[in-house]
């Protein structure tokens, strides 16, 4: 059970998985670390992005990597109006009204993909979704390792930007001092808007990246919010660095445990270790001070 | 002599690469009001977190009443006798100045009734009896301040740890506050107070305590401290006393 | 001092519906209503008085239904006892929660977190455990007499959802009045002053929890025999955990009859929804959402802070809260 012939593949797969989960950790870290509330949206978003690549393919017959063009900015547009027009005004700055609203908007864009699409499970076919890579006894499916390499460049882009670019310097102004940030001339509520739209932008990545190996339905979303959750407080609320570590090793760990008890109780372990860590130390391997 | 009520024996307390307080050591004396002054950033609001159980010193010790509380939790302390005020005013917005008080009239008064009326009796003491019903964020600055104050002394405290309390009033705002403070020390209550506004403490205070870069760095009556070298030093800046005695010189 | 005399008027009002309609549809709502009603005055008393926003009341509702249904089910234990110990089983998962959570000292968005993931890890425990009959569900037998805590008509079962209901508003208006209700709330406006003022914040805020699970479970006990099928979805599920929330946040956070107010308010909201668009699930549930927001936006302090917020300043009892901060 043990030998390496077992244990090497299940460790790329938990790394190729876990890329996609600290992707869509990323979005929810950016938005921590800047708007400094945790957005219960996050889920439901990635569920809409997941239907709106699936409908690319099916209707338009457009490659999930090439829709991702198009579906990452449109969702970066629908995350910055949300948090411009809905979140920000209605929340009036407090942590708890942030909770509530974060979980009506999860609320409505779930139940309305419900109501809209049902609760059917839909795939999509592409015809080289199970290529596959041979790397030694490992065979990796052709988009899962697409999908780790997205990952890492989206990850770099967006350090990148975070650091070289005048936007990314003022979010990291704003995430540090708000106030100051203010007093010097930088548009608040615009910067979180932006700070939301990227984050909504990484779900919609991680959307496209997922949509060739993995189903979706209304509540697909969820699933990978917890673990998202999770990988935040484990690699720190607001930092890159620690949301990508922390995802590859989720991932790994997921795919370990699952190997050895299951699915179910592959899950359990997770919420587990996110609830002791929440306990032990919120604020993560790398992160800020809760 | 009178037994002290507290002594702070070499705390010490750092955060990181600043040592805030530095073997701090200081005695008070019960039924007197004491004041501990010093510039910005000396470390007297992490002294007194240090002492109303906020913050554990890395270093050093605290007896009060005989007993050491080094460590002990606030609401620990705060049923032992030891009461403060924040230096940024912390009412219960959502409240009644009533119930704001009635909080803390309630340590000692486990019936609502009776919390309720004690509450509007300090109240009166404080100069808050006619907005009682009022809530607590419609109160101005001043009468924030008092709240804190009232809310303090609902719960009978011997020792009152009063943070700044004339921060941010106007000369006739500060004027009525402190007949308040005197009439507190006047019913037997312990009073150490942080302060920056010197016409107060030199009016109130009977000991001062001058606390520099998070070390003591003189103890005595008002006029004592006012005329040490070292507190002028610590204030205006090296060489400033000299300066000033060489200047009285010329005048 | 508030008085308990509303309490009477409200319920004594109420308990007459049985005489005055025997549609058994409008019953069957009033049921439900109070069902979410009772759910939500536990997670009122945490939330709106104490200000620590539980998101997974499910773990107290679904132990209480389960415990109660496997007792019956699996143990042949009568129904009535199986509700007392499921309201002591649900406040023992309060007692685990509340230590771990309060003890660490988690606030805020980190106790929302981590209550979810509770009720979720019990929501997978219970999905897959045998006892609990796994994916096919508990069925409790039908056993139509009033010893096993099952009638024929709805009357009695709105009755007892309706005295479950009184009891847990003579709780929370015994609460207000006393010291332990002060305390709590002071530390919903501001921990830390509360603990300068020698309230010990742990212990007032595990003894809320504890309360607060206890009357949940209530509720999911009395689902467990009103509706007697459960399974994981239905005991551990966001659902309940989001109505148990949403229903005195609508009606007013922090007041005694908010849960009852909003609880009556988002029912009718659902009925309408599913009159007007035909039974296609999803939205009723969407319009939550969105009353959801639309109460924090415009009316943070519901529809108790609007109806008072109409009642003149004179005619305001003397500790009305002006003010509701978050």
């Amino acid at each position: 059970m043990l030998s390496p012939v077992i244990l090497v593949p299940a460790l790329l797969n938990g790394l190729m998985t876990g890329a996609i989960y600290a992707l869509i950790a990323l979005g929810l870290t950016l938005i921590y670390g800047v708007l400094h509330i945790i957005n219960f949206a996050h889920g439901t978003l990635l569920t809409a992005a997941m239907f709106a690549a699936f409908f690319a393919y099916a209707l338009l017959g457009l490659d999930p990597y090439l829709a991702g063009l198009i579906i990452a900015p449109l969702f970066f547009l629908i995350g910055y109006g949300l948090q411009r027009f809905i979140i920000g005004p209605t929340a009036h700055g407090e942590d708890r009204n942030y909770l509530l609203v974060t979980l009506g908007l999860a609320i409505i864009i779930e139940n309305l993909l419900l109501y809209v699409f049902r609760a059917d499970t839909r795939t999509i076919n592409l015809p080289y979704a199970f290529d596959v890579i041979e790397i030694g006894t490992a065979f990796l499916a052709v988009p899962r390792v697409i999908a780790f390499v997205a990952v890492l460049v989206v990850a770099s882009a967006l350090w990148i930007f975070m650091q070289w670019t005048d936007t990314g310097k003022a979010i990291r102004a704003v995430a540090k001092e708000k106030l100051g940030a203010e007093l010097v001339g930088i548009d608040v509520a615009h910067i979180h808007a932006v700070t939301f739209g990227l984050g909504t932008a990484c779900v919609a990545i991680a959307a496209c990246l997922l949509i060739p190996t993995y189903y979706v339905n209304p509540t697909a979303g969820d699933a990978f919010v917890l673990i998202a959750f999770t990988i935040v407080v484990l690699g720190g609320m607001g930092s890159i660095l620690g949301a990508l570590v922390g995802g590859l090793f989720v991932g790994v760990v997921e795919s370990f445990s699952s190997m050895f008890l299951g699915q179910s109780l592959g899950q359990i372990g997770i919420f587990v270790m996110f609830i002791v860590i929440l306990l032990v130390r919120p604020s993560g391997m790398f992160g800020q001070q809760a | 002599m009178a037994e002290m009520l507290l002594r702070i024996y070499a705390i010490s307390k750092r955060f990181g690469g600043l040592l805030a307080v530095d073997k701090a050591s200081f005695n008070v004396r019960p039924g007197r009001i004491t004041a501990l002054i010093g510039p910005n950033g000396a470390g007297k609001t992490t002294l007194f977190a240090i002492i109303s159980g906020f913050l554990t010193p890395d270093e050093g010790r605290i007896v009060y009443d005989g007993a050491d509380i080094t460590g002990a939790a606030p609401h620990m302390l705060a049923r032992r006798g030891i009461a403060r005020t924040f230096q940024i005013v912390q009412p219960f917005a959502g409240l009644t100045v009533r119930e704001n008080i009635a909080v803390g009239a309630h340590l000692a008064r486990p019936n609502r009734v009776d919390a309720l009326a004690a509450a509007g009796e300090v109240a009166y003491a404080v100069g808050l009896g006619t907005q009682l019903e009022q809530s607590a964020a419609t109160l101005t600055v001043a009468g924030r301040k008092r709240l804190e104050l009232a809310r303090a002394l609902a719960t009978k405290p011997r020792l009152v740890l009063l943070d700044e309390v004339l921060a941010g009033l106007n000369p006739s705002e500060i004027r009525d506050m402190v007949p308040v403070i005197r009439k507190i020390a006047d019913w037997g209550v312990t009073i150490l107070m942080i302060e920056h506004v010197m016409q107060a403490v030199m009016t109130l205070a009977e000991q001062v305590l001058v606390l520099a870069e998070g070390r003591i760095i003189a103890e005595g009556s008002p006029q004592q401290v006012a005329a040490d070298r070292q507190v002028i030093e610590a204030y205006l800046g090296h060489g400033a006393a000299a300066r000033m005695i060489s200047g009285a010189g010329h005048g | 001092m508030k008085t308990y005399l509303p309490i009477f008027v409200v319920v004594a009002v109420l308990a007459l519906v049985p005489f005055v309609t025997a549609s058994n549809v409008v019953l069957n709502f009033l049921v439900v209503t109070l069902l979410i009603a009772l759910a939500g005055q536990g997670w009122n008393l945490l939330g709106g008085y104490g200000g620590q926003y539980s998101f997974g009341h499910a773990a107290f509702f679904g132990t209480g239904a389960y415990v109660t249904a496997i007792l019956q089910v699996q143990y042949g234990i009568n129904a009535w006892f199986g509700l007392l110990i499921g309201i002591a089983a649900g406040a023992l998962v309060g007692i685990v929660i509340g230590a771990l959570s309060f003890r660490w000292g988690l606030r805020g968005s980190y106790f929302s977190l981590v209550t979810l993931a509770f009720a979720e890890v019990l929501r997978i425990v219970a999905s897959v455990a045998p006892i609990t009959g796994a994916g096919v569900g508990t069925l409790i037998k039908l056993d139509l007499r009033p010893e096993a805590f099952q009638f024929q008509s709805r009357a009695p079962f709105y009755w007892i959802a309706l005295g479950l209901v009184g009891l847990s508003l003579i709780v929370v208006r015994g609460i207000e009045n006393s010291r332990f209700g002060a305390y709590l709330v002071a530390i919903r406006e501001n921990e830390d002053a509360a603990r300068a003022l020698g309230v010990d914040t742990f212990s007032v805020k595990l003894a809320a929890m504890i309360v607060s699970a206890a009357i949940t479970a209530a509720a999911g006990c009395f689902y467990a025999q009103y509706f007697l099928f459960l399974d994981a979805a239905i005991a551990y599920g966001t659902w309940i955990s989001i109505d148990a929330l949403l229903a005195p946040i609508v009606g007013g956070v922090g007041t005694l009859f908010g849960p009852l107010l909003g609880a009556l308010i988002i029912k009718m909201l659902g009925e309408s929804t599913k009159l007007v668009t035909g039974g296609a699930p999803g939205l009723d549930l969407a319009i939550y959402g969105l009353l959801l927001i639309a109460v924090v936006g415009l009316a943070p302090r519901g529809i108790a802070g609007l109806l008072s917020a109409l009642v003149p300043r004179r005619f305001r009892p003397p500790s009305d809260p002006e003010h509701h901060h978050g």
